[in-house]
Formats: C-alpha cells, structure tokens, sequence
C-alpha cells in the first residue's frame, strides 16, 4: 500500500522582519491510508506549521528549506498553487479548532456544505440539497432540513463543530486533519463529538491526523503517535507503547506532567477540628431577569462551605453556573434567595463601599493571563496595586514587599522592571497570583486559573498553588471544568449541572466513587481515561 | 524554569539592589523605532517646517507678503519666485509661508476644542452609561445629522467671518468623532479583566479611569487627532475659499486657490501650487497618525 | 420587529427636531442682532430707517415676538411645509428649493454611485493582487485621497480635463457633460474613505478562521475573496454610506460653487454671504432631513446582509 503521506527530512522556516524562525527542523514520518495518527506537542513545537504544511497552506513568509513532503505521491514542497489547491477538500480534508469562528457568518450552513459538494462534483448538480440534508444527518445534527437554512450563530458550539465535520467530509478525502479537537468545547460534548467523527472515519476508510497538545487525545483514539518538540520529532511509535513505555525524557515529563496519567499530586490534608467555616453558602439562588418578562435561572439552592486552609472546587460545564458562584462570592453579583456568609458577616446584601473593606481578605485569579494585566503597567505596578489602592504600604516598604511577593510566586525580582508581553502565559499567571495575594488574603477565587496555559505549565502552576496553600494557609475556591485540575487540589467538591447541585462531597469519594451518573459522565469524558486505567 | 532555577531563586537575599525603571527611558525606547521609518522622519520635518513657518515665517523668506508689485504680475515659478507671482506681483511662496499661520492656528483652535468637549462627552458616556450615555449619544446624533460645512456655515452666519468663528465652527464639527471613538474604547477597557481585577483590590473608580482606562484608551483618540488636524485644515481652507475667512490681504491657503482662479487659464499656478503645499502638509499630518496606528498594532 | 420599527422612527424625528432646533438657536441667539442682519440682506441699512419703520420691519420678520415663541411659531410653519421667505430672493424658500434641488440630487446621486465603485473596486484590487509594489501603491492611494482638498481637486481637473483636453465643458449646469466633473470630484473623498474602510476590512478578516476554512475546501483565491472575504469585510460600508451623506452636502456646496452650477450648494453659499437666515435654516433642516432618511433606510437593511442582526431583543 503507498503512503498517504510521505515526509522526508522536512524543514520549514518564517521569514519576517528580518529575522528567521526555524519551525521545523528535519521531520520525517508517514501515514498509510486509513490509519490514524496523532501529532502531540505543546506551543512552540511546529505542530501547526506541519498541519499547514500538509494542507499546503503555509503563510507568504514560511519557507521550505530542506526535504519532502509528499501527500498521495504528489510532491507538494515545490509545487504550484493550483496544485496544491486541487489536494485541498479532495484529497485533504481539515476539521478546524475553534467551531465558534470557522464558520462564515453570513453564509447559511446549506451553503457552505454546498460549496464543498459542489467543488467535489465539479458543479452544481440538482441533488446538491438532498445531499446536505442527508451529510447534516450523518453527522448528528437534529432536523437537518432546518438546520441547512440556519446560519452559524444560531447554532450551538457542538452543532458547529459537526458542520465542520460535514464540510470536511463532503469533499470526500482521503485523510482528514483535526486541529486541537479538545480544545474549544465542553469535555462531554466533545467525547461525543470526537466518538463520532471516529466512526464516520472508520466506516469510509479515511486516515485521520490529530493534532492535540493532549496526551490523553492521542492515547484514547490514534494508533501511532507522534511526539514533537520546537520542530524535532523526539518519539514516535505505536500508541499504547509510547504511552505505556516513553523512550525520550521530554515524552516522560509529558506524560507526568498530564494528570491523567501521572502520579497527581495530591493536596495536603488540612486538620478541620472545631474550625468555622471561612465562606458559607445556604440556599443560594440566582435568577437573571430577560427581556420581555422572561426570566433564567442560573443557581438554585447552593449550599457550599469552605474552611480556611482548604480548597473547594466548583465543577462543571458551560452554563452550570459555576462562574455567578463565584461572582456571588466576590460581590459582584446579590443572591436572589438564600445567604452568603464570609467569616460569620452576611454580605449578600452589602453594596460596593460596605463590601470594600472586605476585599483585603478576598482576591480573585482570573481565568486569561494574557487580559488579566494592564499591558501599561510594570509587573512591579500590576503587583503593588492592591496596596497601593488600600493605601497601605509607601515607598521603600511597597518595593520590599514587591520582592518577598515575586519570591513567593518564583519569579526573579528583575522581572518586576518587565511589561505583561515580555512574559509568557505561565509567568503572567504567576504576576496574577503575586498580586492576589498583596493583600494577604484569607481567601482565593480561582476562576479556571490553568485552562489557557500548556501541559507542562499547568503542572507548574498547580505545583505551586499546593505550596502556597501550604505554606500561607490560604484557603482555595476553584472553578474548572477540568477534573484532572481539581483532583490535584480540592479538598472537597461540588458538582453542578445547570444551576443545580448534581453531588458534593469529600474530594476524594467523588472523583474516584462518584455516585451520580453525571459526575461518572464527566469523569469518563476526561481524554486518556482509557489507556490510564487499563 | 528548572528545579535549580527555583531553588536559586529562593536562596537570593531580600535586599537585592533594584529600583523600578524610570518612565522616560521607556518613552525613549517606544520612539526608536517610529524614527527608523523614512516616510515618518520626512513626513513629520515637513510638518515641523509648517509649524515653524506658522510662527516665524521670516525665516524661510526675505520678500514682503503684502507688498505689490504689478510689474511682476503672474510671473511662473522661477528660482527668484519658487511658486511665481499672484495678479499684483505678490511673492506666492511667501503668501504660502504667511498663510501657514493663520491655517495652522484656526486647525489647531479646532482640533483642541473638539478634543476637550469630545473627550468629556466619549468618557462620560462611556464610563457611568445608563441614561446618561443614552442621552449624550443621542446629542452627538443630532450633531452627526448636520454637515460639517452647513453647520459652520451657520455659525459663520450667526457670528461673522474670520479665522476665529471658522475654527469654532469647524471644531464644533470635528466633536462627534472624538466622542464616539473614546466611548467605543471606554466601554471596551471598562470590560477588561484587568479593569476588574483593579477594581476588585480596592481601587475607586477615580483611580479605575485615571490609571488604566485613560492611558489605554489614549492610542486610537491620538490618531484620530492627529488626522482630524488634517481635516481641519482642509475644513478651515473650504471656508475661506468660500470667502467667509479673514479678510484680504491675509494670506489664508483657501483666500490664495480662491483667488487664483480667475486666473486658471493662463497662470494656473497661482491656485495649484498653494493647494500642492496644502495636499503635502496634509498628507503628512495623515502620515503621521497611520505610523502611530500601525505601530501601536 | 415592529416595535423596532417605531422606536427607530421616533428616534430619527427626535434627532431632526434637534438638529433643527441647535441651528435655529445659532442663527437666532449668537452675537449679532438678527435685525440689522436680516434689514441688510433685504438691501437697507438699519440707521436709514425711522422708529416706526423699524417696528415695522421688527413685526414684519417676526422679530417683535419672543425668541422661543418665534421658534414655535417657524416649527408649525415646518411641519405644515412652508420654510419661510427668503430675504434676498423675496419668495418663498419652498419654492426655490424646489427649482434647485433636482440638480443637486444629480449631482450627489452620480457622485454617491461613482464613490461606490470606484472605492470598493480600489480596495478589491489591492487584496487581490499579489504583486508587492503594486499592492502597496493601490493601499497608499486613498491616503492621497484624503489630503487633497475638494476645490483644489476641481480646480486641477477643470484645468486638465476642460482646458487641457477639452473633454468636458468647465462650468454651467446643462446636460450630462457638465455633470461629469463634477461628479467625479464630489467622489474622490468618498471613494477614498470607502477603499480605506473596505481595505482594512479585508485585512482584518483575511485572518479570521473561517477563511482558513474556505481554502481548505480548495476553493481558489478569487473565489475565498469574492464569497467569503468580501461579504464580511464590505458590512461596515453599508453604515459608511449613511454617514457620507453629511460629507457629501459639504463637498456639493464647494463643488457646486467652484463648477458654477445652480443646485441648493451654491444657493447656501451666497445665502451665507448675505446672511439669509431663513434660507440658511431652510437648506440645513433639508440636509439634516436627508442625512437622517438615508441612515434610517441603512440601519432598516442591514438585516439582510448581515444575518447576525435582528433588532429583536438579546437573550445573553
């Protein structure tokens, strides 16, 4: 059988503003047809630059400089442009990252569907429309008559994600790439989406090439794996084996650093005896008020306790009403029913000037570390702002306390000079976290501290939440939708599903014996589960 | 960082020597490369020369503005008259020199009126919203709704001709640009995590706007100004064109094409050659205000 | 849909009604006694007149009445059609609007459309083309565009076009010839904002992923550019296109005087000259008028091209 895809000693470099990145560095590997394979790297790693490359979509300034790339015996390296474009939807097909923007907004899904049958056909044909009604079908969309008239924003992440499934599959190729099929959508919509991509892929024979920084993508659905670092493949092989038994160094900090494979580190026991509990809720409910006299409910009777020193995690999906929680606590938001207690003081029902002498004991990390700093201000000004605003420390006080701050998070002092796009993702996170604490509060909101940030970085960063916790005794309020995160922090959990609680309890009885069928979904959901627990 | 960077990290002395970055170098570093560009440095000498001309125009000419001389009646541009002669032997070069004031005052008069009250009403609206910003934005509407040039015609009518009443009458127009373009970009700071997470250590809403929506706001309201002095410019010389600037024999760039064209046929420099001077300078201006934009980017 | 419908109605009365009222209270309450302004329109001078005659000037402008009372009293006149009189031309301001208003129509209409096309088709070539110099001189362009003011502009094409070449006639307002010119420089600032607008517009949204989605399907450039560029990138022209309208007044009145020809442009200019307030008032209530109708009819069509807006209300 001839090689789907033939890459020989590929190297690919960017040309721009004078100076030259080299992307990828000498990689050669292969796909036979009907195989499917999973290219695994963090940021950095050249992975994007090879999926364009295989599309043949490389940017004006990228350059082949060395090797071969041939996909269905067709050398495209040197190859012209109508070439390339006549490999593209009809030999290879892509299933792009983010549903929510790969979409033409002004264009009906009918169609952009119809767009590919069309170039697949060579015309328009009269039984175009019956043939995307039936693909819609295929792929899982409900009514799909009606869905063909409706354009993307009126559709939901998931139902995007199989219109791109659609339209991949209407050129009918023989290889489809997926970009970051993990990355955009809730966990168990996504399994179910990714199960049925696989089908469909299997059923017509077309290989599959996934692109993830997931380990655990790759080890639940690829039969060989790739792994990539800044441009070089340092390992490649069957799944289960490089999963099982990784040869390189980097695929072994890979894998440790995934928590669904590695040794998670687990929070320290934190001794509970006789202590209050630092933030209370009871009964608590939000309604939002709609247009036109309707009305959402976003929580309903929340009862949730955190004592100091331990760490609460709020799990659950987009639109489980985790994130008003959360707003709930911080003031931002008045409960509609029910009380919220911290440290004894009822403050559901204080305004902004009452609510603000609170603050000193009560700081948030938001979730996007790249909009979480003003781009203005040194990380020496983002760190000190909360004394500054208190009013509590001057001068040559404020800088001391600016460095023993950075010390504790494990940033050199000199970045205190830098601006937040000096920084990377992780290290601004680290900033958010040293400025959080400024104030040394009793009490931390994590809202989905980790989720924008690499594998690795992640580990880092959980790593030294655990320390600080143990070190200040300050005690944690997590929300994420990753339940990976949460068992390497939480003390105890709570699980919502739409506004409601679905199961709560000791940390460790919910994630390892969840009673509820929903909690077993989201565990099961969790990529890599498969080959970890076999 | 490895496990050895984290140990050192810990093990280093709390008193190291570090003292926060001064704010003039950073300015310093930002302009670097704005001057690294050739269209930008030959742009922005083009306008300083206009500047400079505007306040002391006798430097750059030793003939006399207003003095006739009907013997050189519509000379063409010569190396003694680089832009020739107007109908009563007037250097135009010079009259180009001595206009550049009165043009560059009226603009800038315009511009600075516009960004106070544009600036006031955009941050306003956009900062405490509700009624308020309904109200102030249905007040820019109406404003919109009258064209530039009618609405300082109408000025003109009611208070008279001349450079003062032009620049009011133009800055009045310039208002609603400067006003939608700082609430656009309040309202999207005032959105930002980092906004809330200050607002969420403790800061007043006084220190909120001061310290990090204004100077993030800033940017695209530079450029605007920057173009919007183009503008001006171009308005202001409209007007007096149409004869409602200062009186002759002042030198207005739109007096001069004004007055030249009776004279297309057989001088046409004498319109052409001040609106050439008036098109670089402007282009210049918008130059100037793409770098910005581009660099910011 | 409906309710929508009215709200945006009312809301364009309301900003006609402002904008009426701010220049009434210019041309009535700024310095300047509006007697003496409107007796030397009418061709006297103020001191020539003995007390009565002036009290009966005073009654005759309506200058006798209170400020606001005179106000209500010009408004009731609007709202039943009459503008009032003008002062130099002695009838009434109706009427000569009237005579004078088609041209301009013209002229803006054939400005409007040539703005259009060519501001659009400048800016579809620049993203088209792959060729570097080519491309860069096709972008730098509209700046150009934006330096140069309208007279000027008319000037150097009257001198070249008319004069040079003797293609088209430089003045006057008979046949479509004399349209020509001027219709070409009432354009260029407009071409030039649409072609900035549109080109930044392609830039912007030649990097979103849906395009990214489109050459994937192995569609050619042409037609990623033509079906799924252009469709986004060319939906804030439609707003642009109202908003031009105040631009496009203000260039007809120098294009006008500059071309010589007999539209409400010129008619405003010599108005101003002689300080006809009530001609002055007449011609701005009318653009205002106009800007307003063609931003309502804008904000009604955007519906249709950009499926994203529905003026109902948002559930978030």
């Amino acid at each position: 059988m001839s090689r789907l895809i033939d890459v020989e000693n590929l190297k690919v470099s960017y040309h721009s503003g004078g100076r030259v990145t080299e992307a990828v560095r000498g990689v050669s590997f292969y796909l036979q047809p009907g195989e499917t394979l999973a290219i695994v790297g963090e940021s950095g790693s050249g992975k994007t630059t090879l999926a364009s490359a295989l599309l043949g979509l490389l940017p004006l300034t990228a350059r082949i400089d060395d090797g071969r790339l041939a996909v269905a015996g067709q050398d495209i390296s040197h190859a012209s442009e109508r070439s390339k474009q006549r490999l593209r939807g009809r030999v290879v097909g892509l299933v792009p990252q983010d549903p929510m923007v790969s979409l033409n907004p002004t264009l009906s899904i009918g169609r952009q569907i119809g767009e590919s049958l069309v170039l697949r056909h060579g015309k328009r044909y009269p039984g175009l429309d019956a043939d995307v009604v039936e693909l819609l079908q295929q792929v899982g969309l409900d009514d799909p008559a009606l869905r063909a008239t409706q354009y993307p924003h009126e559709l939901s992440g998931g139902m995007r994600q199989r219109v791109l499934i659609a339209i991949a599959l209407a050129g009918e190729p023989q290889l489809i790439i997926a970009d970051e099929p993990t990355s955009a959508l809730d966990v168990t919509v996504q399994k179910r989406i990714l199960d049925h991509l696989e089908q469909l892929v299997k059923a017509r024979g077309i290989a599959l090439v996934i692109i993830t920084h997931d380990l655990g993508v790759a080890a639940d659905r690829a039969d060989r794996v790739l792994v990539m670092r800044q441009g070089e493949v340092v390992e490649s092989g069957a799944a289960r084996q490089v999963l099982s038994a990784p040869a390189h160094p980097y695929t072994r900090e890979l894998l440790a650093a995934a928590p669904a494979f590695g040794a998670t580190p687990r929070p320290l026991p934190v001794a509970l005896a006789g202590k209050q509990p630092l933030l209370r809720f009871d009964g608590v409910g939000k309604v939002f008020s709609l247009p036109q006299g309707r009305s959402f409910q976003a929580l309903q009777a929340l009862d949730l306790a955190v004592y100091p020193g331990q760490t609460l995690a709020i799990v659950g999906e987009s639109g489980s009403g985790k994130s008003t929680s959360l707003r709930i606590a911080l003031g931002l938001e008045q409960p509609s029913s029910g009380r919220v207690h911290f440290a004894g003081q009822d403050i559901g029902t204080l305004n902004w000037k009452q609510f603000r002498p609170l603050r000193q004991r009560m700081q948030l990390v938001q979730q996007n570390p790249f909009a979480a700093l003003d781009p203005r201000f040194s990380i020496y000004q983002s760190v000190v702002e909360p004394l500054v605003s208190f009013g509590l420390l001057k001068g040559r006080e404020l800088e001391q306390a600016a460095r023993r701050l950075m010390e504790q998070v494990q940033l050199p002092a000199s970045y205190l000079d830098r601006l937040p796009r000096e920084l990377s993702g992780g290290q601004r996170q680290r900033v958010a976290i040293a400025r959080a604490l400024a104030l040394q509060p009793d009490l931390l909101l994590l809202d989905e501290p980790v989720s924008a940030l690499d594998v690795s970085v992640q580990a880092q960063i959980l790593d030294l939440l655990r320390e600080l916790q143990a070190e200040l005794g300050v005690a944690y309020v997590l929300v994420s939708h990753d339940l990976a995160v949460v068992a390497s922090l939480a003390h105890q959990v709570v699980v919502l599903k739409q506004g409601q609680v679905v199961e709560q309890g000791e940390a460790r009885q919910v994630l390892e014996q969840p009673r509820e069928l929903y909690t077993r979904e989201l565990l099961e959901a969790v990529p890599g589960r498969r080959l970890a627990v076999a | 960082m490895t496990v050895l960077q984290r140990r050192l990290a810990r093990a280093l002395p709390a008193n190291e020597a570090w003292r926060p970055r001064r704010r003039l170098q950073r300015l310093l570093d930002q302009a670097g490369p704005l001057l690294r560009r050739p269209g930008f440095v030959v742009a922005l000498l083009l306008v300083l020369f206009t500047l400079v001309a505007a306040l002391a125009p006798w430097l750059f000419t030793q003939f006399d503005p207003y003095a006739t001389q009907p013997s050189a009646k519509l000379l063409p541009p010569s190396l003694s008259h680089w832009f020739g002669t107007d109908e009563l032997g007037r250097d135009l070069y010079t009259r180009v020199l001595y206009g550049a004031r009165l043009s560059v005052e009226a603009a800038l008069l315009a511009v600075g009126l516009a960004l106070v009250c544009g600036l006031g009403l955009g941050i306003v609206s956009g900062f405490v919203g509700g009624r308020l910003d309904a109200v102030i934005m249905r007040l820019v509407d109406v404003l919109l709704a009258l064209p530039g040039l009618l609405l300082a015609l109408a000025i003109v009518t009611a208070i008279g001709f001349g450079t003062l009443p032009v620049a009011v009458a133009v800055g009045v127009g310039i208002i609603p640009g400067f006003a939608r373009t700082t609430r656009a970009e309040v309202l999207r700071i005032k959105t930002l995590p980092y906004v809330e997470a200050a607002r969420l250590g403790g800061a007043s809403w006084g220190r909120t706007l001061l310290r990090h929506v204004l100077p993030n706001a800033w940017g695209p309201v530079a450029v605007l100004a920057t173009l919007d002095i183009g503008a001006a410019i171009l308005a202001t010389a409209g007007l007096s064109f149409l004869g409602f600037g200062a009186a002759p024999p002042a030198a207005e760039w739109g007096t001069l094409i004004a007055n030249g064209r009776h004279f297309l046929i057989t001088a046409p420099w004498v319109s052409l050659l001040p609106g050439l001077f008036l098109v670089l300078v402007v282009f210049s201006l918008n130059h100037i205000a793409r770098t910005f934009e581009e660099v910011q980017r | 849909m409906s309710r929508y419908l009215l709200g945006r109605i009312a809301q364009a009365v309301l900003v006609l009604w402002g904008a009426y009222s701010i220049t009434y209270f210019i041309l009535y309450l700024l310095p300047g006694d509006p007697l003496s302004i409107m007796l030397s329109a009418s061709g006297m001078e103020i001191d020539a007149l003995s007390p009565e005659q002036l009290a009966k000037a005073r009654s005759y402008y309506g200058l006798d009445q209170g400020l606001i009372e005179r106000y209500f009293d010009l408004l009731w006149g609007v709202l039943q059609g009459d503008l009032g009189q003008s002062l130099t031309l002695d009838r009434p301001v109706t009427e000569i609007l009237a005579e004078r208003l088609p041209q301009t129509l013209a002229l803006a209409g054939l400005a409007i459309a040539l703005s259009l096309v060519g501001g659009v088709g400048l800016a579809y070539l620049a993203a088209y083309v792959r060729w570097q110099p080519l491309k860069v001189f096709l972008a730098r362009l509209p700046a150009l565009g934006f330096a140069v003011p309208v007279f000027w502009m008319g000037l150097l094409l009257i001198q070249v076009f008319a004069f040079g070449l003797g293609w088209f006639p430089a003045t006057g307002s008979a046949g479509f010839d004399s349209l020509v010119l001027p219709a070409l420089t009432l354009a260029i600032p407009s071409a030039a904002v649409y072609a900035q607008v549109l080109q930044r517009g392609f830039q912007d949204v030649w990097r979103e992923p849906y395009i990214v989605t489109a050459w994937a399907k192995g569609l050619s450039r042409a037609q990623v550019q033509a079906r799924h560029a252009f469709r986004n990138a060319a939906l804030p022209l439609l707003t642009l296109v109202g908003l031009q309208v105040g631009n496009t007044v203000s260039g007809a009145v120098l294009v006008e005087t500059i071309f010589a020809r007999n539209g409400v442009g010129r008619l405003v200019q010599e108005a101003v000259l002689r300080q006809d307030i009530p001609l002055v008032l007449a011609v701005v209530t009318v653009s205002a008028a106009a800007f307003v109708l063609v931003n309502l009819l804008v904000d009604l069509l955007y519906p249709i091209l950009d499926p994203r807006i529905t003026h109902a209300p948002k559930v978030s």
